[in-house]
Protein backbone atom coordinates (compact mmCIF):
# COMPACT_ATOMS: atom_id res chain seq x y z
CA UNK A 1 0.00 0.00 0.00
CA UNK A 2 2.39 2.85 1.01
CA UNK A 3 5.57 1.65 -1.98
CA UNK A 4 2.40 1.90 -4.38
CA UNK A 5 2.25 5.55 -3.32
CA UNK A 6 5.66 5.98 -3.14
CA UNK A 7 6.36 4.66 -6.54
CA UNK A 8 3.12 6.91 -8.00
CA UNK A 9 4.41 9.95 -6.56
CA UNK A 10 8.28 9.52 -7.88
CA UNK A 11 6.23 8.46 -11.22
CA UNK A 12 4.54 11.70 -11.62
CA UNK A 13 7.43 14.01 -10.63
CA UNK A 14 9.72 12.21 -12.95
CA UNK A 15 6.84 12.73 -16.03
CA UNK A 16 6.81 16.47 -14.46
CA UNK A 17 10.18 17.32 -14.36
CA UNK A 18 10.71 16.18 -18.27
CA UNK A 19 8.03 17.78 -19.69
CA UNK A 20 9.05 21.20 -17.45
CA UNK A 21 12.20 21.27 -18.78
CA UNK A 22 13.47 21.74 -21.90
CA UNK A 23 15.46 19.04 -24.11
CA UNK A 24 18.44 21.39 -26.13
CA UNK A 25 18.29 20.54 -29.59
CA UNK A 26 20.70 18.01 -30.07
CA UNK A 27 22.87 17.90 -33.37
CA UNK A 28 24.24 14.62 -34.79
CA UNK A 29 27.53 14.98 -36.06
CA UNK A 30 28.23 11.56 -37.61
CA UNK A 31 29.57 13.72 -40.67
CA UNK A 32 33.32 13.48 -38.61
CA UNK A 33 33.45 9.55 -39.88
CA UNK A 34 31.45 10.54 -42.79
CA UNK A 35 33.56 8.23 -45.57
CA UNK A 36 31.88 10.06 -48.25
CA UNK A 37 33.49 13.87 -47.32
CA UNK A 38 36.97 14.04 -47.09
CA UNK A 39 37.13 15.24 -43.74
CA UNK A 40 35.22 11.89 -42.80
CA UNK A 41 37.58 9.60 -44.75
CA UNK A 42 40.69 11.32 -43.37
CA UNK A 43 39.34 11.36 -39.65
CA UNK A 44 38.40 7.40 -39.93
CA UNK A 45 42.07 6.94 -41.56
CA UNK A 46 43.63 8.55 -38.85
CA UNK A 47 41.46 6.15 -36.16
CA UNK A 48 41.90 3.28 -38.19
CA UNK A 49 46.17 3.61 -38.19
CA UNK A 50 45.72 3.00 -34.32
CA UNK A 51 44.93 -0.34 -34.80
CA UNK A 52 49.13 -1.14 -35.73
CA UNK A 53 50.50 0.11 -32.67
CA UNK A 54 47.41 -1.62 -30.79
CA UNK A 55 48.11 -5.10 -32.18
CA UNK A 56 52.00 -4.79 -31.87
CA UNK A 57 51.98 -3.63 -28.46
CA UNK A 58 49.47 -6.10 -27.85
CA UNK A 59 51.46 -9.15 -29.15
CA UNK A 60 54.43 -7.97 -28.02
CA UNK A 61 52.86 -7.77 -24.49
CA UNK A 62 51.34 -11.13 -24.67
CA UNK A 63 54.50 -13.04 -25.72
CA UNK A 64 56.73 -11.38 -23.02
CA UNK A 65 53.54 -12.07 -20.10
CA UNK A 66 53.87 -15.91 -21.37
CA UNK A 67 57.61 -15.91 -21.07
CA UNK A 68 57.61 -14.11 -17.77
CA UNK A 69 54.52 -16.13 -16.54
CA UNK A 70 56.31 -19.40 -17.20
CA UNK A 71 59.48 -18.18 -15.57
CA UNK A 72 57.45 -17.54 -12.29
CA UNK A 73 55.17 -20.49 -12.52
CA UNK A 74 58.01 -23.46 -11.95
CA UNK A 75 59.69 -22.40 -8.92
CA UNK A 76 56.38 -22.03 -8.00
CA UNK A 77 55.69 -25.54 -8.31
CA UNK A 78 58.71 -26.48 -6.40
CA UNK A 79 58.28 -29.10 -3.21
CA UNK A 80 60.31 -26.60 -1.38
CA UNK A 81 59.27 -23.69 -0.02
CA UNK A 82 61.61 -21.41 0.08
CA UNK A 83 62.14 -21.82 -3.78
CA UNK A 84 58.12 -21.13 -4.28
CA UNK A 85 58.01 -18.06 -1.56
CA UNK A 86 59.74 -15.53 -4.36
CA UNK A 87 57.09 -16.79 -6.87
CA UNK A 88 54.17 -16.55 -4.66
CA UNK A 89 55.35 -12.86 -3.55
CA UNK A 90 55.71 -11.61 -7.37
CA UNK A 91 52.42 -13.18 -7.97
CA UNK A 92 50.70 -11.50 -4.84
CA UNK A 93 52.82 -8.01 -5.34
CA UNK A 94 52.01 -7.51 -9.50
CA UNK A 95 48.46 -8.98 -9.21
CA UNK A 96 47.13 -5.92 -6.16
CA UNK A 97 48.46 -3.47 -8.39
CA UNK A 98 46.23 -1.71 -11.32
CA UNK A 99 47.75 -1.13 -14.81
CA UNK A 100 47.49 2.49 -14.52
CA UNK A 101 49.30 3.02 -11.53
CA UNK A 102 51.88 0.79 -12.81
CA UNK A 103 52.21 2.46 -15.85
CA UNK A 104 52.59 6.07 -14.52
CA UNK A 105 55.21 4.36 -12.15
CA UNK A 106 57.01 3.13 -15.17
CA UNK A 107 56.71 6.00 -17.49
CA UNK A 108 56.66 8.98 -15.07
CA UNK A 109 58.35 7.45 -11.92
CA UNK A 110 61.12 5.17 -12.84
CA UNK A 111 63.36 7.49 -14.82
CA UNK A 112 63.91 9.48 -11.70
CA UNK A 113 65.19 6.07 -10.23
CA UNK A 114 67.57 5.63 -13.15
CA UNK A 115 68.63 9.72 -12.96
CA UNK A 116 69.58 9.03 -9.10
CA UNK A 117 71.57 5.87 -10.42
CA UNK A 118 73.43 7.89 -12.97
CA UNK A 119 71.12 6.18 -15.76
CA UNK A 120 70.28 8.57 -18.01
CA UNK A 121 67.60 7.36 -20.57
CA UNK A 122 63.70 8.65 -21.55
CA UNK A 123 61.16 5.54 -21.64
CA UNK A 124 60.49 4.80 -24.89
CA UNK A 125 56.09 4.38 -24.89
CA UNK A 126 55.84 1.51 -27.03
CA UNK A 127 58.43 -0.62 -24.52
CA UNK A 128 57.41 1.51 -21.58
CA UNK A 129 54.00 0.03 -22.35
CA UNK A 130 54.96 -3.38 -23.51
CA UNK A 131 56.84 -4.04 -20.51
CA UNK A 132 54.35 -2.62 -17.47
CA UNK A 133 51.53 -4.94 -19.55
CA UNK A 134 54.12 -7.94 -19.85
CA UNK A 135 54.04 -7.84 -16.08
CA UNK A 136 50.74 -6.40 -15.11
CA UNK A 137 49.60 -9.49 -17.25
CA UNK A 138 52.22 -12.28 -16.04
CA UNK A 139 50.71 -13.27 -12.79
CA UNK A 140 47.83 -13.96 -14.11
CA UNK A 141 49.29 -16.07 -16.90
CA UNK A 142 51.76 -17.62 -14.20
CA UNK A 143 48.58 -18.27 -12.37
CA UNK A 144 46.83 -20.22 -15.84
CA UNK A 145 50.33 -22.46 -16.44
CA UNK A 146 50.11 -23.57 -13.03
CA UNK A 147 46.63 -25.07 -12.97
CA UNK A 148 47.71 -26.11 -16.53
CA UNK A 149 50.60 -27.83 -15.32
CA UNK A 150 48.64 -29.42 -12.12
CA UNK A 151 46.21 -30.54 -14.02
CA UNK A 152 48.27 -33.25 -15.64
CA UNK A 153 48.46 -36.68 -14.09
CA UNK A 154 51.41 -37.34 -11.87
CA UNK A 155 51.63 -40.59 -14.18
CA UNK A 156 53.17 -38.50 -16.56
CA UNK A 157 55.97 -36.89 -14.81
CA UNK A 158 56.41 -40.70 -13.82
CA UNK A 159 57.02 -42.01 -17.10
CA UNK A 160 58.99 -39.52 -18.26
CA UNK A 161 61.46 -40.05 -15.88
CA UNK A 162 61.10 -44.02 -16.12
CA UNK A 163 62.53 -43.22 -19.57
CA UNK A 164 65.62 -41.19 -18.36
CA UNK A 165 64.38 -37.75 -19.34
CA UNK A 166 65.19 -35.01 -16.87
CA UNK A 167 63.17 -31.87 -15.58
CA UNK A 168 63.85 -29.49 -18.34
CA UNK A 169 63.04 -32.01 -20.89
CA UNK A 170 60.20 -33.43 -19.22
CA UNK A 171 58.46 -29.82 -18.72
CA UNK A 172 59.04 -29.05 -22.77
CA UNK A 173 58.32 -32.53 -24.67
CA UNK A 174 55.83 -34.20 -21.90
CA UNK A 175 54.13 -31.82 -19.62
CA UNK A 176 53.91 -28.43 -21.28
CA UNK A 177 52.95 -29.72 -24.33
CA UNK A 178 50.25 -30.76 -22.86
CA UNK A 179 49.24 -28.10 -20.52
CA UNK A 180 49.22 -25.74 -23.09
CA UNK A 181 46.45 -27.42 -25.08
CA UNK A 182 44.61 -27.33 -21.70
CA UNK A 183 44.69 -23.87 -20.75
CA UNK A 184 44.14 -22.16 -24.85
CA UNK A 185 41.17 -20.68 -23.97
CA UNK A 186 42.26 -19.34 -20.78
CA UNK A 187 45.54 -17.86 -22.13
CA UNK A 188 43.04 -16.33 -24.90
CA UNK A 189 41.01 -14.96 -22.75
CA UNK A 190 43.93 -13.08 -21.17
CA UNK A 191 45.17 -11.71 -24.89
CA UNK A 192 41.98 -10.42 -25.31
CA UNK A 193 42.23 -8.98 -21.57
CA UNK A 194 45.81 -7.46 -22.70
CA UNK A 195 44.52 -6.06 -25.93
CA UNK A 196 41.31 -4.23 -23.98
CA UNK A 197 44.03 -3.02 -21.15
CA UNK A 198 46.69 -1.79 -24.13
CA UNK A 199 43.94 1.46 -24.04
CA UNK A 200 45.71 2.74 -20.88
CA UNK A 201 48.83 2.91 -22.67
CA UNK A 202 47.32 6.46 -23.97
CA UNK A 203 48.04 8.26 -20.95
CA UNK A 204 52.07 7.57 -21.77
CA UNK A 205 51.39 9.14 -25.20
CA UNK A 206 51.29 5.67 -27.22
CA UNK A 207 49.57 6.54 -30.75
CA UNK A 208 47.20 3.43 -30.27
CA UNK A 209 43.04 3.38 -31.14
CA UNK A 210 42.37 5.44 -27.87
CA UNK A 211 45.27 7.82 -27.87
CA UNK A 212 44.04 8.44 -31.29
CA UNK A 213 40.50 8.48 -31.18
CA UNK A 214 41.70 10.92 -27.94
CA UNK A 215 43.52 13.58 -30.22
CA UNK A 216 40.34 13.36 -32.67
CA UNK A 217 37.91 14.16 -30.59
CA UNK A 218 39.92 17.01 -28.80
CA UNK A 219 39.85 18.53 -32.39
CA UNK A 220 36.53 17.84 -33.23
CA UNK A 221 34.81 17.95 -30.42
CA UNK A 222 32.15 14.76 -31.54
CA UNK A 223 32.95 12.48 -28.22
CA UNK A 224 30.02 10.27 -29.36
CA UNK A 225 30.87 9.48 -32.46
CA UNK A 226 34.19 9.28 -32.45
CA UNK A 227 33.91 6.94 -29.08
CA UNK A 228 31.04 4.93 -30.71
CA UNK A 229 33.37 4.64 -33.49
CA UNK A 230 36.72 3.85 -31.28
CA UNK A 231 34.51 1.06 -29.01
CA UNK A 232 33.58 -0.85 -32.61
CA UNK A 233 37.55 -0.95 -33.67
CA UNK A 234 37.89 -3.01 -30.50
CA UNK A 235 35.01 -5.21 -30.71
CA UNK A 236 35.58 -6.24 -34.30
CA UNK A 237 39.44 -6.56 -32.52
CA UNK A 238 38.69 -8.57 -30.67
CA UNK A 239 36.15 -10.78 -32.33
CA UNK A 240 38.33 -11.28 -34.94
CA UNK A 241 41.04 -12.83 -32.30
CA UNK A 242 37.50 -15.44 -30.61
CA UNK A 243 37.27 -16.71 -33.96
CA UNK A 244 41.19 -17.06 -34.98
CA UNK A 245 41.34 -18.76 -31.08
CA UNK A 246 38.35 -20.86 -31.79
CA UNK A 247 39.93 -22.28 -34.81
CA UNK A 248 42.88 -22.95 -33.22
CA UNK A 249 41.60 -25.06 -30.34
CA UNK A 250 40.16 -26.90 -33.35
CA UNK A 251 42.92 -27.56 -34.82
CA UNK A 252 44.97 -28.75 -32.06
CA UNK A 253 41.88 -31.09 -30.54
CA UNK A 254 41.71 -32.78 -33.58
CA UNK A 255 45.32 -34.48 -33.12
CA UNK A 256 44.58 -35.39 -29.50
CA UNK A 257 41.29 -37.12 -29.07
CA UNK A 258 41.24 -37.29 -25.58
CA UNK B 1 83.00 -65.50 -4.97
CA UNK B 2 82.72 -64.07 -1.59
CA UNK B 3 80.69 -60.66 -2.91
CA UNK B 4 77.85 -61.12 -5.91
CA UNK B 5 76.15 -58.02 -6.96
CA UNK B 6 72.80 -58.64 -7.40
CA UNK B 7 70.28 -56.86 -9.56
CA UNK B 8 68.47 -55.64 -6.78
CA UNK B 9 69.24 -55.21 -3.37
CA UNK B 10 67.40 -54.40 -0.44
CA UNK B 11 68.60 -53.91 3.08
CA UNK B 12 66.56 -53.14 6.14
CA UNK B 13 64.78 -50.73 3.87
CA UNK B 14 61.95 -48.75 5.89
CA UNK B 15 59.94 -45.88 3.99
CA UNK B 16 56.60 -44.29 5.43
CA UNK B 17 53.57 -41.87 4.33
CA UNK B 18 53.72 -39.34 7.10
CA UNK B 19 53.31 -41.34 9.76
CA UNK B 20 52.30 -44.69 8.52
CA UNK B 21 54.66 -46.92 7.32
CA UNK B 22 54.37 -48.49 3.72
CA UNK B 23 57.69 -50.76 4.13
CA UNK B 24 58.66 -52.51 7.27
CA UNK B 25 62.47 -53.32 7.54
CA UNK B 26 62.70 -54.87 3.65
CA UNK B 27 65.31 -57.15 2.96
CA UNK B 28 65.59 -58.86 -0.28
CA UNK B 29 68.19 -60.10 -3.07
CA UNK B 30 67.43 -60.29 -6.40
CA UNK B 31 69.83 -62.52 -8.75
CA UNK B 32 70.02 -60.39 -12.69
CA UNK B 33 67.89 -62.35 -14.74
CA UNK B 34 65.54 -63.21 -11.66
CA UNK B 35 61.97 -63.16 -12.95
CA UNK B 36 60.01 -62.58 -9.51
CA UNK B 37 56.58 -62.03 -8.99
CA UNK B 38 54.99 -60.12 -6.24
CA UNK B 39 51.26 -60.44 -5.17
CA UNK B 40 49.81 -59.29 -1.67
CA UNK B 41 46.52 -57.25 -0.63
CA UNK B 42 45.95 -54.09 -1.70
CA UNK B 43 47.62 -51.89 0.70
CA UNK B 44 50.60 -54.19 1.52
CA UNK B 45 53.26 -51.97 -0.51
CA UNK B 46 53.88 -54.15 -3.12
CA UNK B 47 53.72 -51.09 -5.76
CA UNK B 48 55.48 -48.66 -3.24
CA UNK B 49 58.43 -51.49 -3.20
CA UNK B 50 59.23 -51.24 -7.25
CA UNK B 51 58.81 -47.60 -7.42
CA UNK B 52 61.35 -47.49 -4.85
CA UNK B 53 63.68 -49.51 -7.06
CA UNK B 54 63.47 -46.43 -9.45
CA UNK B 55 63.33 -43.48 -7.09
CA UNK B 56 59.39 -42.88 -8.18
CA UNK B 57 59.45 -43.14 -4.16
CA UNK B 58 62.19 -42.25 -1.51
CA UNK B 59 62.94 -44.87 1.20
CA UNK B 60 63.75 -43.35 4.27
CA UNK B 61 66.05 -45.96 5.83
CA UNK B 62 68.26 -48.61 4.99
CA UNK B 63 69.86 -49.11 1.36
CA UNK B 64 68.46 -50.41 -1.85
CA UNK B 65 71.40 -50.84 -4.64
CA UNK B 66 70.64 -51.47 -8.23
CA UNK B 67 73.60 -53.28 -9.92
CA UNK B 68 76.12 -52.25 -6.73
CA UNK B 69 74.91 -48.32 -7.12
CA UNK B 70 73.07 -46.79 -4.42
CA UNK B 71 69.77 -45.57 -5.18
CA UNK B 72 68.89 -42.46 -3.05
CA UNK B 73 66.63 -38.84 -3.49
CA UNK B 74 70.37 -36.81 -3.08
CA UNK B 75 72.69 -38.39 -6.14
CA UNK B 76 73.21 -36.80 -9.17
CA UNK B 77 73.33 -39.54 -11.27
CA UNK B 78 69.70 -40.73 -10.90
CA UNK B 79 68.54 -39.96 -13.98
CA UNK B 80 70.82 -42.20 -16.28
CA UNK B 81 71.07 -44.89 -13.08
CA UNK B 82 67.37 -45.38 -13.84
CA UNK B 83 68.03 -45.97 -17.62
CA UNK B 84 68.81 -49.21 -16.66
CA UNK B 85 65.63 -49.70 -14.95
CA UNK B 86 62.58 -49.93 -17.24
CA UNK B 87 59.18 -49.56 -15.99
CA UNK B 88 55.51 -50.24 -17.17
CA UNK B 89 52.61 -48.72 -14.92
CA UNK B 90 48.81 -49.78 -14.36
CA UNK B 91 47.46 -46.91 -16.15
CA UNK B 92 49.75 -47.53 -19.27
CA UNK B 93 51.05 -43.37 -19.03
CA UNK B 94 51.23 -43.45 -22.73
CA UNK B 95 52.41 -39.24 -23.72
CA UNK B 96 48.60 -38.42 -25.13
CA UNK B 97 49.69 -35.73 -27.51
CA UNK B 98 52.43 -37.68 -28.85
CA UNK B 99 52.37 -40.77 -31.89
CA UNK B 100 52.72 -44.19 -30.83
CA UNK B 101 56.45 -43.81 -32.68
CA UNK B 102 57.10 -40.11 -31.12
CA UNK B 103 56.39 -42.10 -27.52
CA UNK B 104 58.99 -44.33 -28.59
CA UNK B 105 61.53 -42.20 -29.70
CA UNK B 106 61.20 -39.38 -26.79
CA UNK B 107 63.93 -41.17 -24.33
CA UNK B 108 66.51 -42.72 -27.09
CA UNK B 109 67.17 -39.59 -28.32
CA UNK B 110 66.63 -37.34 -25.52
CA UNK B 111 68.27 -39.37 -22.88
CA UNK B 112 70.44 -41.33 -24.55
CA UNK B 113 71.26 -39.52 -27.40
CA UNK B 114 70.69 -41.68 -30.21
CA UNK B 115 70.06 -40.33 -34.21
CA UNK B 116 66.39 -40.10 -35.40
CA UNK B 117 67.36 -42.76 -37.81
CA UNK B 118 68.65 -45.49 -35.00
CA UNK B 119 66.04 -44.38 -32.28
CA UNK B 120 63.11 -45.22 -35.27
CA UNK B 121 64.83 -48.55 -35.91
CA UNK B 122 64.93 -49.65 -33.05
CA UNK B 123 61.44 -48.55 -32.34
CA UNK B 124 60.12 -50.26 -34.97
CA UNK B 125 61.81 -53.56 -34.03
CA UNK B 126 60.32 -53.68 -30.75
CA UNK B 127 56.68 -52.50 -31.81
CA UNK B 128 57.23 -55.77 -33.88
CA UNK B 129 57.87 -57.92 -30.89
CA UNK B 130 55.01 -56.36 -29.11
CA UNK B 131 53.03 -57.20 -32.25
CA UNK B 132 51.55 -54.18 -33.19
CA UNK B 133 54.23 -52.58 -35.90
CA UNK B 134 50.73 -51.19 -37.97
CA UNK B 135 49.74 -48.41 -35.06
CA UNK B 136 52.99 -46.75 -35.59
CA UNK B 137 51.58 -43.57 -36.53
CA UNK B 138 48.26 -43.70 -34.43
CA UNK B 139 47.88 -41.72 -30.90
CA UNK B 140 47.19 -43.64 -27.59
CA UNK B 141 43.70 -42.60 -27.62
CA UNK B 142 43.02 -44.82 -31.01
CA UNK B 143 44.46 -47.72 -29.39
CA UNK B 144 42.51 -50.24 -27.07
CA UNK B 145 43.67 -50.76 -23.25
CA UNK B 146 45.91 -54.16 -24.23
CA UNK B 147 47.50 -52.25 -27.45
CA UNK B 148 48.14 -49.39 -24.95
CA UNK B 149 50.09 -51.37 -22.42
CA UNK B 150 51.91 -53.22 -25.24
CA UNK B 151 53.17 -49.72 -26.57
CA UNK B 152 54.10 -48.95 -22.93
CA UNK B 153 56.29 -51.91 -22.79
CA UNK B 154 57.62 -51.39 -26.33
CA UNK B 155 58.98 -47.68 -24.84
CA UNK B 156 60.27 -49.14 -21.83
CA UNK B 157 62.16 -51.42 -23.78
CA UNK B 158 63.60 -48.64 -26.29
CA UNK B 159 65.95 -47.79 -23.53
CA UNK B 160 67.62 -51.38 -23.62
CA UNK B 161 66.80 -51.70 -19.51
CA UNK B 162 68.67 -54.32 -17.51
CA UNK B 163 65.83 -54.63 -15.07
CA UNK B 164 61.80 -54.20 -16.17
CA UNK B 165 59.37 -53.63 -13.34
CA UNK B 166 55.71 -54.10 -14.05
CA UNK B 167 53.46 -52.86 -11.52
CA UNK B 168 49.51 -54.24 -11.76
CA UNK B 169 50.39 -54.18 -15.81
CA UNK B 170 46.76 -56.05 -16.78
CA UNK B 171 44.65 -54.03 -13.56
CA UNK B 172 42.96 -51.87 -15.97
CA UNK B 173 42.74 -53.99 -18.64
CA UNK B 174 39.61 -55.07 -19.98
CA UNK B 175 39.50 -58.79 -19.61
CA UNK B 176 39.74 -60.03 -22.94
CA UNK B 177 42.83 -58.10 -23.24
CA UNK B 178 44.77 -59.50 -20.64
CA UNK B 179 46.47 -62.20 -22.45
CA UNK B 180 47.57 -60.17 -25.37
CA UNK B 181 50.21 -58.25 -22.37
CA UNK B 182 50.87 -60.91 -20.54
CA UNK B 183 51.76 -63.29 -23.82
CA UNK B 184 54.46 -60.20 -24.80
CA UNK B 185 55.75 -60.07 -20.99
CA UNK B 186 56.08 -64.28 -20.69
CA UNK B 187 58.13 -63.85 -24.12
CA UNK B 188 60.30 -61.07 -22.88
CA UNK B 189 60.49 -63.29 -19.83
CA UNK B 190 62.02 -66.04 -21.60
CA UNK B 191 65.19 -63.72 -22.22
CA UNK B 192 67.96 -62.83 -19.81
CA UNK B 193 66.44 -59.64 -18.33
CA UNK B 194 65.74 -59.29 -15.15
CA UNK B 195 61.78 -58.90 -14.28
CA UNK B 196 59.56 -57.96 -11.02
CA UNK B 197 55.96 -58.16 -11.97
CA UNK B 198 53.14 -56.82 -9.52
CA UNK B 199 50.40 -58.74 -10.31
CA UNK B 200 47.39 -61.24 -9.00
CA UNK B 201 47.33 -63.18 -12.63
CA UNK B 202 49.09 -66.01 -10.48
CA UNK B 203 48.51 -68.07 -14.06
CA UNK B 204 51.18 -65.88 -15.25
CA UNK B 205 53.03 -66.58 -12.17
CA UNK B 206 52.83 -69.77 -12.55
CA UNK B 207 54.53 -69.50 -15.66
CA UNK B 208 56.83 -66.94 -15.61
CA UNK B 209 58.14 -66.88 -12.25
CA UNK B 210 61.23 -68.01 -10.64
CA UNK B 211 60.63 -66.59 -7.26
CA UNK B 212 57.65 -65.95 -5.53
CA UNK B 213 57.01 -62.68 -2.90
CA UNK B 214 53.97 -62.50 -0.74
CA UNK B 215 53.84 -59.42 1.02
CA UNK B 216 51.21 -57.93 3.56
CA UNK B 217 51.39 -54.67 5.70
CA UNK B 218 54.60 -53.87 4.67
CA UNK B 219 56.21 -56.81 5.10
CA UNK B 220 57.74 -59.65 3.58
CA UNK B 221 55.96 -62.37 5.05
CA UNK B 222 56.24 -65.75 2.25
CA UNK B 223 59.02 -66.11 -0.59
CA UNK B 224 59.65 -69.20 -2.42
CA UNK B 225 59.69 -70.92 -5.92
CA UNK B 226 56.03 -71.24 -7.71
CA UNK B 227 55.75 -74.82 -7.03
CA UNK B 228 55.93 -74.73 -3.04
CA UNK B 229 54.20 -71.40 -2.72
CA UNK B 230 50.91 -72.54 -4.60
CA UNK B 231 51.05 -76.38 -3.20
CA UNK B 232 52.55 -75.16 0.46
CA UNK B 233 52.69 -72.30 1.27
CA UNK B 234 53.83 -71.46 5.06
CA UNK B 235 52.24 -68.71 6.40
CA UNK B 236 48.27 -68.96 6.85
CA UNK B 237 48.08 -65.42 5.95
CA UNK B 238 49.71 -66.26 2.29
CA UNK B 239 47.49 -69.56 2.54
CA UNK B 240 44.22 -67.10 3.28
CA UNK B 241 44.98 -64.93 0.63
CA UNK B 242 45.51 -67.50 -1.95
CA UNK B 243 42.64 -69.56 -1.30
CA UNK B 244 40.52 -66.19 -2.07
CA UNK B 245 42.01 -65.25 -5.51
CA UNK B 246 42.13 -68.80 -6.33
CA UNK B 247 38.50 -69.64 -5.66
CA UNK B 248 37.10 -68.88 -8.53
Amino acid sequence: MQNKTIITILLVTLVISCSSTDVPEVTWGWYVIDPRTSQGWNNIIFMLNGFSATIRLSIVAAVFSMMIGLIVVLPGLSENRWIRLPSRIYVEFIRSVPLLPMLLWVFYGFPFLLKSMGVNIPIDPFWGAVITLAISDSAFTAEIYRGGIQSIEKGQTEAAKTVGLNYYQTMSYVILPQALRRILPALANQFIYIVKMSAFAYVIGMQELTKRAFELNSNEYRALEIYTFLIFEYLILVLVISFFVRWLERKLGADQRR
Amino acid sequence: MSKKTFAVEFKNVDKWFDDFQVLKNINLEISVGEKIVICGPSGSGKSTLVRCINNLENHQSGMIKVYGHEVSSKSKKDSKMLTQVGMVFQQFNLFPHLTVKENLLLGPMKALGLSRSDAEERAISLLKRVKIPEQVDKYPSQLSGGQQQRVAIARALCMEPDIMLFDEPTSALDPEMISEVLDVIIDLAKEGITMIVVTHEMGFAKKAADRMIFMDEGRIVETGAPEEFFKKPKTDRCKLFLNQILQH
